[in-house]
C-alpha cells in the first residue's frame, strides 16, 4: 500500500474534502487525512488554509499523529502566526510529559516554528531542558538554542542560554558534548569576536574524551572545534595528535578529513626531529589515498584538498604518484582535478611515468581533459628542469598526431618553455611554422607570432609568415594584433633593412585603422620611439625578460597557510579564505598556522615565520569580501581599495561623466593653452601620442608577465584593461583619470550650469550589455523633493524583445528597498531605451557592507535574472530635518569621544566659503554656524541619515587655499569616508 | 549546516523538497539546472556549486540528484556524506532508490528526513535508530495498521540513542544465532597497450551479517593483517586493540552491516587475474578498421574467472561494427557507440576471442581518440590480495553461533588502455 493514494482527487475540491476529513470523530480517518495534507505539502502544494483543522488534530495520544501535525506546523506558522499561538499550548504541556521522547519532540518542534510569539514562549521550557535529567532531552535542547539564535540572537543572550550552553561541553554525555559544540560553533559563526568557544586544556581534555565516544557527525563537530585551539607547547600538540590520529581509519571520510585539518594544522608546532613527526607524516598518506576510492563527490572534494596539503607538504605523498592516474570513467571534475596533482607532484623521480600518462591521456575524447593534458606536459617541462628535453620531444610527437586542438595548445606550452629555457629548444621551431596554417585560436596564433617575432633572426622567412598574419590585420583578436605589431617591431630591429615596409604597414594599421585604443596607443610609442631613438627603442623592446618562473600556479603562502586551517571546508574547495564568500562572517578572523617550537624549523622553512606576521592582513590576491557581484561582474567602478596613490572617491567615475557633456566644446578651447593638457585618450588625432600607458601589457607573452599586475593597478586607474569594449560606450570610465588642469574648468561650467539643488552623478554603467545577455543598464541615484530614487536607462541591445522587468535588493546597510515594483509598462524592443526612476524606502532589511554604501542588485526580465552591484552617494540618504540646533550641535560635539573624529581633506576646491554652504544645503549638510579665526572659515554643519544617525562636521577654508579640510565626528565612525566622499562629490559639481 | 533538500530527477523536475530552517525559494535550484545543462552527462555535474547567497551540493544516485542548500560554512564531506546515508537508507527501507519507490512513500521519506536532520544537525542516521522509531513499510503492516489503528511510528525512545553502543538495539532475539562474513574485493586497475600494469590497487570491504541474541562481543582475526594499507572501521571496532594486536574486536550491531573497508595499494605487487591481448586499428583510408581481443587467464590462483565481461568504447565515428565472438555474445550500441561483449565464464582451455571489422561513417578520417576496454569478472571464494580471516570468538554470550565467511575478487575500474 502506498502513498500515492493521498493524491487521489475527487471534482468537489480537495481542500474542502480534507476539512471534513480533519473533522472527522474517527481517529483514523483524521490521521489520514493528515496524511494526505503532508503528503500535498511535500510536493509544494498549498494547503496552509487548513491550518486551523490540522492544529486541532495536535492534542493526541498517538505519536505518529503528533508528529505529522508538528511537520505541518513548522511548515506554515510563519504564514499563520496568529493560529499557530494556538498551539502553544499543547507545547508546553508536552515539554513536561514523562516520556522524555516527546519532550524532546516538542522542544526541538517549537524551536523550529520561526514565529516571535511562540518563541517568547519556548524559553521556559527550554531552560527545563536544557538542565533535563535524559541526556536525550538535553542534546535536542542545545541544538534549540541555536535555532533560537538564528530567530532572535538577543533573546539568547538576555536569557543567559549561552552559558548554560557552555556548561554542556562539561557535560557527562558525549553525545550532549557534540551537540552543545555543534551549536556553539554554529552560533560563534555569527559573532566572529564573541569567544564564545573559549578553548582551554580542560575543555580540551573533555572534548578528547567525548571524541571517542559519540557519533560520527559529533566527532565531525569536535575535531572542527578542535582545529581551532593552539595548543600551548609541542608537547600538548604531540599529545593532541596522538589522540587524534585514530579517527584517521573512520569508515566516515568527513571525519577523516576533519582529522587531517587538525593533524596538518598541530604538526607545524612539532620539532621536525622528532621521531613522532615522521611517523605522524606516514600516517597521514594512506587515508589521503583511501579517500579516492569513495564515491566521485567525495574524491572530488578530497582532490580539492590534497591538492593544499601537497603543496604544504608535498612529502606526504611524494610516492602515491599512481593513485592520481585518471581512469576512462571518472567524471570530468575529477579528471581535471587529479591532473592538477599529477603535475604538482611531478619530479624528476617520477616524470617518466608522468610524461607516459600525459601523453595517453592526450589521445582522450573529451576536448577540455586533451587540452590540460597538453598544457601539464608545458608545466612539468618548466617544472622539472631534467624533464624538459622529453617534454618538449612529447609535444613534438603530439604536435605530428595534427589533431587541431592538441597542435595549437602545444604550441602555447612550447612558447612558456622557450621563455624558461632560452636557446635551448629553437630547433623545434622548423615544425611549429609548418602548423601555421592550422592555428585558428587567439591564443595558439599569438603564441606562435610571438615565437617568430622573438627569434626572428634565426627563421629565415620571418618576414614572410608575419606579413602573411598581417592580411587580415582587422579580422584578428586584440591579442594576436598586439602580438603581431609586436613581433614587426622586433622583426624590424633585428632585420632593419629588409623589413622597413612591413613595419610601416603594420604601424600605420594599427594607429589609423584601429579603433582600439590599446593597439593605437601601442603602436604610437612605437612609432615615436622608433622615430625619435632606434637605440633606446632596442633597448626597450628587445630587452632582456624575466625568466618564468615553475611556480606561477601555487597558492600564495599566506593564503595557503590560511586554507591549511580551513581544510574539509567549502573555503578548501574553492581554494579562497572564507571571509571572501561566506555570507554573514565578515569580518571572521583570519586563522592562521601555529608557529613551529622547533629553532631549525625556521631555518628550514623561513616561509612559516615571516608569514605569520602578516598573516593579520588579507592576502592581495583575494577579492576584497562584498565583492560577491562585484567579482561576477568585473564591473566595480573604482577598486575602493586601490592602495597606490590616493584613493579615488568612489563616485569619480559618476562625478566626471558630467565633464564629458561639455567635453566636445571644451576640447577646443582648451587647445591654446600653454600647458599640454591631459588629452582624453580617445582623441583622433595622431598627433598626441602622450598617454601614461606606457606598456602595461608589455610586448612579452600574456602570461606570466609581472608588469602586468602593476600597470594595471599604477597607471592609470579606470583605463582598466578589463574594459575591452570600444571606447564609445563607457565615457565616463575613460574620462575619470583626467585631472588637474581640467577640473577648474569644470568647476566654473559646473558652477553656472547646475542647478542649486541635491547632487546627483551622471548616470554610468551598471550592467554592461555583455554580461546580461544584451541589458544595458546605465544608472543614478538622487534624492529628489525628499524621495531617494534610483534613475535608470535600460537599453536593449539584444535582438529580442524584452519583457517583464523586476528588480530586487540584497540586504544593505541603511536598509534600502524599491519602494514598490519596477515600472516598465511596455515591452523594451531592441535597440530601444526605456528611463525608469525607481523610488525608494529605508525599511528595508539591513546588512552591513563592504564598502558601507554598496548596493547589490538582481533585476530580472523574460530572459534571465542579472546581478550587479553599484555604489551610491551617501548624501542621498541625509534627510530634509537634518539642522541641529546650535546648543545640540556643541553638546553632541563634546559628547562624542575624539576616537571617532576623522580628518580628510578636499583638494582643488575653489569655492568660497559661502558658496560651498551653499552647494551643501543643497544637498541636505546643513550649515549651523561660521566662525571666521585669522582669515580661515570655519563652517560646522550637520547632517541625519535616514536610520537617525548624525553626522557633524567642521569645515575649513582659507581664502586663497584651495585645500579645505574636513573633521567628522559621528557616533557610527564607518560612516565617515563615505561622508566625505559625498562632500568632495557635491564641492566638486 | 544543512538548510533544504531538494530531490531531482533525471529530467530536471524538483519532486520533493524539505526544509529544515526557513524556506529556500525553489529558485535557487536554476543554478544547479544550469551546470547540469553545461555538463550535458548528469554525472559530470560538479558536487559543489556556489550560487549569490547560498552553496548547492549534490550527488548523483540511482539516476536522482539530491541537492543540498546551504548558507552557512559547512564541511562539504559532511554534507556529501550525509546526502549518501540519506540515500542508503531509502534504498534500505523500500528496496531501491528511486523516484517511483519515493513517491509513493512520501510520508515516511518527510518523516524519515524530519527523524535524520534536526535544524540542519544530523539526528538519527544510523538504520538500526531510525528502524525502531519509524517502521519501514511492508504489506502485512499495513493491513494490520488498518485494521487495528496502529501506527507506524514507534513511541519508545529508541534505546540506542544513548547507550555507548548506540549502533545495537537492546533485547536483541533469535531462535537461529548467526554470523556471516564477506570478505569481497576489487581491483582497481590501469593496464597499458601492452598489458604492463600502469597501476593496480584494491579496495578490500568485509561486509557483515550478524543475527546473535543479547549483546555478543566478536573477535575476528587475519591470517595476514599487515597486508592492509589502510582500514576504515564501522564505529563498532575498537581502534585500539587493531592498534596493537591487528584484531578486529567490536559488539557487532544487528543485520547487515560494513565492518570494515581497507586498501591494498600500488606499493605492494596487486595480482591481475586475466590478460588481455588486443588489436584494435582504424585504417587511413577505407573508412573501416579491425577488432581483434583475445582474454587469457594470469595470476587467478588456481580458481575459475566468472562473468567475464568487456565494454569497449569506440571513438564516435564508428558506425558499426561486423564481429565474430568465439563465446558469448555481442552487442554494439550506436547510440553510445559502446561495445558489450558478455562472456561468461573463462576456459583456459580454449580461450575466447572477438574479432572482425568496424566500419566507420563514410569519408570520416580515422579517428584521433583511442578506444578503451573495461573488463568485468568475478572470482569466487578468493580474496586476490591473499587476505584469510583465521578466526572468529565470541564472548559475553552463551550460545554457539553459526558462522561462515566467504571471499569473492572483482573488477572495479578495471581499465585496458589500447
Amino acid at each position: 500500500m502506498t502513498d500515492s493514494k493521498y493524491f487521489t482527487t475527487t471534482k468537489k475540491g480537495e481542500i474542502f474534502e480534507l476539512k471534513a476529513e480533519l473533522n472527522s470523530d474517527k481517529k483514523e480517518k483524521k490521521k489520514e487525512a493528515v496524511k494526505k495534507v503532508i503528503a500535498s505539502m511535500t510536493v509544494g502544494k498549498d494547503v496552509s488554509a487548513l491550518f486551523p483543522d490540522v492544529v486541532n488534530c495536535m492534542q493526541t495520544d498517538n505519536l505518529e499523529l503528533k508528529k505529522l501535525v508538528y511537520l505541518y506546523l513548522m511548515n506554515y506558522a510563519k504564514s499563520q502566526p496568529d493560529m499557530a499561538i494556538m498551539a502553544v499550548n499543547t507545547f508546553v504541556k508536552d515539554c513536561e510529559d514523562p516520556n522524555p521522547l516527546i519532550r524532546a519532540l516538542a522542544v526541538r518542534t517549537m524551536g523550529c516554528i520561526r514565529v516571535d510569539k511562540i518563541t517568547e514562549y519556548l524559553c521556559e521550557p527550554l531552560r527545563k531542558c536544557l538542565k533535563d535529567e535524559d541526556p536525550y532531552v538535553r542534546k535536542t535542547a542545545a541544538v534549540c538554542v541555536a535555532k533560537l539564535h538564528d530567530i532572535n540572537a538577543q533573546l539568547v543572550e538576555d536569557q543567559g542560554f549561552l552559558d548554560t550552553l557552555k556548561d554542556l561541553i562539561s557535560d557527562s554525555n558525549p553525545m550532549v558534548v557534540a551537540n552543545a559544540v555543534a551549536a556553539l560553533s554554529e552560533i560563534a559563526e555569527s559573532h566572529p569576536n564573541s569567544n564564545l568557544l573559549d578553548l582551554n586544556p580542560q575543555t580540551i581534555n573533555k572534548l578528547l574524551t567525548a571524541l571517542n565516544e559519540c557519533t560520527e557527525w559529533g566527532q565531525i563537530f569536535i575535531l572542527d572545534c578542535l582545529a581551532n585551539y593552539t595548543p600551548r607547547d609541542d608537547r600538548e600538540s604531540q599529545s593532541i595528535c596522538e589522540r587524534v590520529t585514530p579517527r584517521l581509519s573512520h569508515a566516515n571520510s568527513a571525519v577523516v578529513l576533519s582529522a587531517v585539518k587538525v593533524l596538518m594544522k598541530f604538526m607545524e608546532m612539532l620539532p621536525k626531529d622528532l621521531d613522532y613527526y615522521g611517523t605522524l607524516l606516514k600516517k597521514l598518506a594512506p587515508p589521503l589515498v583511501t579517500l579516492l576510492s569513495a564515491e566521485p563527490e567525495l574524491q572530488y572534494v578530497a582532490l580539492r584538498n590534497i591538492n593544499l596539503i601537497v603543496q604544504r607538504r608535498p612529502e606526504i605523498l611524494k610516492h602515491e604518484m599512481k593513485v592520481f592516474f585518471v581512469k576512462y570513467n571518472d567524471p570530468i571534475y575529477v579528471k581535471l582535478e587529479k591532473l592538477d596533482i599529477m603535475i604538482r607532484l611531478a619530479s624528476q623521480a617520477n616524470i617518466a611515468q608522468v610524461l607516459a600518462e600525459l601523453k595517453e591521456y592526450a589521445t582522450e575524447v573529451d576536448v577540455d581533459f586533451v587540452r590540460k593534458a597538453v598544457r601539464a606536459i608545458g608545466r612539468c617541462a618548466i617544472k622539472v628542469e631534467q624533464s624538459a628535453e622529453r617534454c618538449v620531444s612529447t609535444l613534438l610527437d603530439l604536435i605530428q598526431t595534427k589533431v587541431n586542438y592538441v597542435v595549437q595548445e602545444a604550441i602555447v606550452v612550447i612558447k612558456d618553455i622557450f621563455r624558461k629555457y632560452p636557446n635551448k629548444y629553437e630547433s623545434v621551431i622548423a615544425t611549429l611554422c609548418e602548423n601555421l596554417d592550422s592555428l585558428d585560436e587567439p591564443e595558439a596564433r599569438a603564441a606562435m607570432i610571438w615565437i617568430v617575432g622573438e627569434y626572428a633572426e634565426r627563421i629565415d622567412n620571418a618576414d614572410e609568415l608575419l606579413e602573411s598574419f598581417l592580411e587580415g590585420f582587422h579580422d584578428e583578436s586584440t591579442q594576436v594584433q598586439l602580438q603581431l605589431l609586436t613581433a614587426i617591431v622586433k622583426l624590424f630591429l633585428k632585420k632593419p633593412t629588409e623589413t622597413q615596409e612591413l613595419v610601416q604597414q603594420v604601424l600605420s594599421l594599427a594607429t589609423q585603422d584601429s579603433d582600439n585604443p590599446d593597439l593605437r596607443d601601442r603602436g604610437y610609442i612605437y612609432w615615436r620611439l622608433l622615430s625619435t631613438d632606434p637605440v633606446a627603442a632596442k633597448e626597450v623592446v628587445l630587452a632582456e625578460k624575466p625568466l618564468i618562473s615553475e611556480e606561477t600556479d601555487l597558492i600564495e603562502p599566506t593564503l595557503l597557510e590560511e586554507l591549511i586551517c580551513h581544510i574539509g571546508t567549502l573555503a578548501s574547495v574553492y581554494h579562497k579564505p572564507p571571509s571572501a564568500f561566506v555570507e554573514g562572517s565578515r569580518g571572521v578572523q583570519h586563522k592562521r598556522l601555529p608557529g613551529s617550537a622547533g629553532s631549525g624549523e625556521s631555518v628550514e622553512s623561513p616561509d612559516t615565520g615571516s608569514a605569520a606576521g602578516v598573516a593579520d592582513a588579507p592576502p592581495a590576491v583575494i577579492p576584497s569580501q562584498g565583492d560577491l557581484l562585484g567579482d561576477l561582474l568585473n564591473l566595480d567602478l573604482a577598486p575602493p581599495t586601490a592602495t597606490t596613490g590616493p584613493p579615488p572617491p568612489a563616485t569619480s567615475g559618476m562625478q566626471m561623466g558630467a565633464m564629458d557633456l561639455l567635453g566636445g566644446g571644451l576640447d577646443s578651447l582648451m587647445g591654446d593653452e600653454s600647458e599640454p593638457p591631459p588629452i582624453p585618450l580617445r582623441t583622433d588625432t595622431p598627433q598626441s601620442p602622450q598617454s601614461p600607458q606606457l606598456s602595461h601589457q608589455s610586448p612579452s607573452p600574456p602570461d606570466y608577465s609581472p608588469t602586468e599586475l602593476g600597470g594595471d593597478l599604477g597607471g592609470s586607474p579606470a583605463m582598466g584593461a578589463g574594459f575591452g569594449a570600444p571606447p564609445a560606450a563607457m565615457p565616463a570610465s575613460f574620462n575619470a583619470p583626467v585631472s588637474g588642469g581640467l577640473d577648474d574648468l569644470f568647476d566654473l561650467g559646473g558652477g553656472v550650469g547646475m542647478p542649486m539643488g541635491a547632487y546627483s552623478a551622471p548616470k554610468s554603467i551598471w550592467l554592461p550589455a555583455m554580461k546580461a545577455k544584451g541589458l544595458e543598464i546605465t544608472g543614478t541615484f538622487a534624492r529628489r523633493a525628499g524621495v531617494i530614487q534610483m534613475e535608470m536607462t535600460l537599453t536593449n541591445k539584444a535582438m529580442s524583445v524584452m519583457t517583464d522587468f523586476a528588480i530586487q535588493f540584497n540586504r544593505n546597510s541603511f536598509g534600502l528597498a524599491p519602494a514598490g515594483p519596477l515600472q516598465v509598462l511596455t515591452p523594451v524592443s531592441p535597440n530601444q531605451s526605456i528611463e525608469v526612476a525607481l523610488p525608494l524606502n529605508t525599511v528595508g532589511p539591513v546588512m552591513k557592507m563592504e564598502p558601507l554604501n554598496n548596493l547589490q542588485v538582481a533585476v530580472k526580465n523574460n530572459i534571465d535574472v542579472f546581478y550587479f552591484s553599484s555604489q551610491y552617494p551617501i548624501s542621498m540618504l541625509f534627510v530634509e530635518d537634518g539642522k541641529m540646533e546650535r546648543q545640540v550641535f556643541l553638546a553632541t560635539w563634546k559628547d562624542i569621544p575624539n576616537d571617532n573624529e576623522s580628518q580628510f581633506q578636499i583638494k582643488d576646491c575653489h569655492l568660497s566659503s559661502d558658496a560651498a554652504s551653499n552647494k551643501l544645503q543643497g544637498s541636505n549638510i546643513f550649515t549651523i554656524a561660521k566662525r571666521t579665526v585669522d582669515g580661515q572659515d570655519m563652517l560646522y554643519q550637520s547632517m541625519k541619515l535616514t536610520n537617525g544617525i548624525w553626522v557633524l562636521a567642521e569645515l575649513r577654508v582659507q581664502a586663497g587655499n584651495p585645500n579645505y579640510t574636513i573633521s567628522l565626528k559621528c557616533r557610527a565612525p564607518e560612516v565617515s569616508q563615505c561622508v566625505f566622499q559625498s562632500y568632495e562629490a557635491v564641492l566638486k559639481n | 549546516m544543512i538548510h533544504s533538500l531538494f530531490l531531482i530527477n533525471h529530467s530536471g523536475d524538483i519532486f520533493l523538497e524539505k526544509h529544515w530552517k526557513s524556506v529556500i525559494s525553489r529558485s535557487v535550484c536554476d543554478y544547479f539546472f544550469e551546470a547540469k545543462e553545461k555538463a550535458v552527462d548528469p554525472e559530470n555535474v560538479a558536487p559543489v556549486l556556489q550560487t549569490p547567497h547560498h552553496y548547492l551540493i549534490s550527488v548523483y544516485r540511482g539516476k536522482l540528484f539530491f541537492l543540498s542548500v546551504v548558507q552557512t560554512e559547512v564541511p562539504p564531506l559532511f554534507v556529501i556524506e550525509f546526502l549518501h546515508r540519506v540515500a542508503d537508507t531509502f534504498q534500505d527501507y523500500f528496496g531501491e532508490c528511486s523516484e517511483g519507490v519515493i513517491k509513493d512513500n512520501l510520508v515516511t521519506v518527510y518523516e524519515l528526513l524530519e527523524e535524520m536532520l534536526d535544524n540542519g544537525f544530523p539526528l538519527a542516521t544510523e538504520s538500526n535508530v531510525l528502524k525502531e522509531m519509524i517502521r519501514p513499510p511492508n504489506i502485512l503492516r499495513s493491513v494490520v495498521n488498518t485494521l487495528t489503528g496502529g501506527s507506524n511510528v514507534g513511541d519508545k525512545l529508541p534505546t540506542g540513542q544513548l547507550s555507548n553502543v548506540p549502533w545495537r538495539r537492546a533485547g536483541v532475539k533469535y531462535t537461529n544465532n548467526e554470523a556471516y562474513f564477506d570478505v569481497i574485493e576489487e581491483i582497481d586497475a590501469i593496464l597499458d597497450k601492452s598489458g604492463t600494469t600502469v597501476f593496480a590497487e584494491i579496495q578490500g570491504v568485509v561486509e557483515a551479517c550478524v543475527r546473535l541474541t543479547g549483546m555478543p562481543d566478536l573477535t575476528l582475526s587475519f591470517m595476514n593483517p599487515r597486508l592492509l594499507d589502510d582500514v576504515s572501521f564501522h564505529p563498532c571496532v575498537r581502534f585500539k586493540r587493531w592498534e596493537s594486536e591487528r584484531v578486529l574486536s567490536f559488539i557487532p550491531p544487528d543485520g547487515n552491516f560494513t565492518l570494515m573497508t581497507y586498501h591494498v595499494s600500488s606499493q605492494n605487487l596487486v595480482a591481475i587475474p586475466v590478460y588481455v591481448k588486443q588489436n584494435i586499428s582504424f585504417f587511413e583510408s577505407g573508412s573501416c578498421g579491425r577488432l581483434d581481443i583475445t582474454i587469457g587467464p594470469k595470476q587467478n590462483m588456481g580458481k575459475t574467472v566468472e562473468g567475464l565481461m568487456v565494454t569497449i568504447h569506440m571513438p564516435k565515428v564508428v558506425l558499426s561494427a561486423n564481429l565474430t565472438a568465439t563465446q558469448g555474445n555481442y552487442t554494439y550500441d550506436l547510440a553510445t557507440k559502446v561495445v558489450v561483449w558478455d562472456i561468461g565464464k573463462l576456459n583456459p582451455q580454449k580461450l575466447p576471442n572477438l574479432r572482425g571489422s568496424l566500419s566507420l561513417q563514410a569519408g570520416a578520417p580515422k579517428p584521433d581518440e583511442n578506444p578503451s576496454l573495461n573488463i568485468d569478472l568475478k572470482i569466487q571464494q578468493l580474496a586476490i590480495s591473499g587476505l584469510k580471516v583465521s578466526r572468529l570468538d565470541m564472548y559475553g554470550e552463551k550460545y554457539k553461533p553459526f558462522k561462515g565467511v566467504k571471499y569473492l575478487t572483482k573488477a572495479g575500474k578495471f581499465q585496458v588502455r589500447t
